[in-house]
């Protein structure tokens, strides 16, 4: 990885973060998350793993984030959140930090040298996700379907509401 | 045909040019590969959506009986660059409530991703400005990113007209997405890859040197290919689905507030997302840059390619002077209940095809799931209402 490319791209990367977090509209905030996954893309891509950078890009950025933006448009809009400091967030935030430092810095695999594989290419995933794990795969697509069908079922119950009201 | 020196005039120059950088270092030279790149992309697919945009009026005039432009330079040919002047002094009207910062990115992101999109796809024999292993899969990533654009250009003008049309874009764009990316799977699968070059390069051999194999003469590939087209006009809010944009409602959509020369964004970005798709649609069904018969593959490779996008370009003009716009329920039904499943059928023709050996018979098996898919559809989607012929009382 060539690192002015890692250092010049986790630098825009922490600033959209930081901007997610911080900016007062909360569209703006949204937005500046969808930057932020454009650029954990980026280091997708930085490490070859084009395929997983490809789909961070499409899921992230495509779908979910177009669910945020719209999740805050269909919520109330305007409302005053409290100008006092919130302390008890500092703490969470710290001790969440502090956490992850902990464990990150305690692992022994970042020592060992990684193995040699072989390019990370589509078919490799794709074989991998048709064999070792095709039930995986199944079952989140199992869960998926339903999800949408329960969502369907939702709005058409509420439909029959509106007639029986009429 | 490798060795023919016009097909390959544009890698010899581009090859001439980078011998110029010979000592620099490795970075150095790719980066000048790039840039040479994409300046080219960016050369042909402006002076393109020129030519396209004085072309589509003429066209039009002539369908609707009336001249089109033809007062700037011969035939009107000059009437880009007027446009161009026009949009440049406009003044830039912002409005006062607007969200300044997102109102001033949306155009901005918007033809960006439009433009990255035409990246992928190989203009002619080695002639693919980006090549990367799963180039279709960037394609439409790229494109997602549409939808966000255009909910800030919506949202970011503070509009009601902005905001309903961008509502009504995102909502026909992740509908039509679906069938849009299904009815390149049966591609995908058949040609075992993802990279348009390999798909370009299944479609390279001829029956009795007169018949292409191209995708598009299976009968799973026609029926992908007229779904994709659909589909792909559906994503460049083009006539008879530009309801996002429907004048007689809601002024411009999402467009509404913007003037000068980021509406000329917009509109050129809609015009590179339609080149793109229309790219992708050759390259994935029509054969890519390869000679219709083998006879004529001393014609450059590059000049199919455009001649080719250039036919589907006309249609998409043909359309539009010919079809009124569709509501918005209508594309909705028409793109769950009818595209969707058809989508799917094709994913199941084409592995029909693929097992009955990829000869007559399965090519004839194939067509029996298309057609009975299409017969069971149209038997469930009836919805029994006749229309009586209209009759005109004044326009006889």
């Amino acid at each position: 990885m060539s690192s002015a490319a890692f250092i010049v791209t986790a630098i825009l990367t922490l600033a959209a973060a930081l901007a997610a977090a911080s900016l007062p509209k909360l569209i703006h905030a949204a937005l500046s998350f969808a930057a932020a996954f454009v650029g954990v893309a980026a280091f997708y891509f930085l490490l070859g793993a084009e395929f997983v950078g490809l789909v961070q890009v499409f899921v992230y950025v495509g779908a979910v984030a177009v669910l945020i933006v719209f999740t805050i448009l269909l919520t109330r809009r305007d409302v005053k959140t409290s100008e006092r400091f919130n302390w008890a967030g500092v703490v969470v935030a710290i001790a969440v930090f502090g956490g992850l430092l902990w464990a990150i810095f305690k692992t022994q695999t970042l020592a060992i040298a990684p193995p040699q594989i072989a390019p990370l290419t589509v078919k490799r995933i794709g074989a991998a996700l048709m064999t070792d794990y095709v039930w995986p795969l199944q079952c989140v697509g199992l869960l998926l379907t339903a999800a949408l069908i329960g969502a369907l079922i939702l709005v058409i119950e509420d439909r029959e509401e509106v007639k029986k009201a009429k | 045909m490798s060795g023919n020196v016009v097909d390959q005039i544009f890698i010899r120059v581009k090859q001439w040019l980078l011998s110029w950088l010979s000592g620099a270092p490795d970075w150095a030279v790719q980066v000048a590969s790039s840039l040479i790149n994409i300046f080219a992309l960016l050369g042909v697919f402006l002076t393109l959506f020129a030519l396209i945009s004085v072309l589509e009026r003429k066209i039009l005039g002539r369908m609707q009986n009336r001249y089109g432009p033809n007062r700037v330079g011969p035939f009107g040919l000059l009437q880009p660059v007027a446009d161009g002047i026009k949009m440049l002094i406009k003044e830039d009207i912002v409005p006062a409530r607007a969200d300044k910062a997102v109102h001033f990115l949306a155009p901005i992101l918007i033809a960006a991703t439009a433009i990255l999109a035409l990246g992928v796809i190989p203009y002619g024999r080695n002639m693919t400005p980006f090549t990367i292993d799963g180039g279709i899969l960037f394609f439409f990533a790229v494109g997602s990113t549409t939808e966000l654009a255009v909910f800030m250009a919506g949202w970011g003008s503070n509009n009601k007209f902005s905001m309903l049309g961008a509502m009504r874009a995102i909502a026909q764009m992740i509908s039509y997405e679906l069938p849009l990316i299904i009815t390149v799977l049966p591609v995908v699968m058949v040609v075992g890859s993802l990279t348009p070059d390999s798909i370009v390069a299944a479609q390279s051999r001829y029956s009795l040197g007169i018949l292409p194999h191209w995708f598009v003469f299976t009968p799973w590939g026609a029926a992908a290919f007229i779904l994709f087209f659909v589909s792909g006009l559906v994503e460049s809010n083009r006539t008879p689905f530009d309801v996002p944009e429907g004048e007689s409602e809601i002024v411009a959509g999402h467009m509404t507030e913007y003037s000068g020369f980021k509406y000329a964004t917009f509109f050129m970005a809609e015009y590179i997302g339609m080149f793109a798709i229309s790219g992708l649609g050759v390259t994935l069904f029509l054969g890519g840059w390869h000679a219709p018969i083998r006879a004529l593959e001393f014609v450059p490779s590059y000049i199919w390619f455009f001649i080719k996008l250039s036919v589907l370009l006309f249609v998409y003009i043909w359309l539009r002077g010919t079809l009124p716009r569709t509501r918005i329920d209508q594309i909705m039904n028409f793109a769950w209940k009818f595209m969707l499943p058809m989508a799917f059928a094709c994913i199941i023709a084409a592995a029909v095809w693929h097992y009955a050996g990829r000869r007559v018979a399965g090519w004839f098996w194939s067509l029996a799931v298309i057609v009975a898919v299409y017969m069971v559809l149209s038997i469930l989607l009836d919805t029994r209402r006749k229309f009586a012929p209209r009759t005109y009382r004044f326009a006889e």
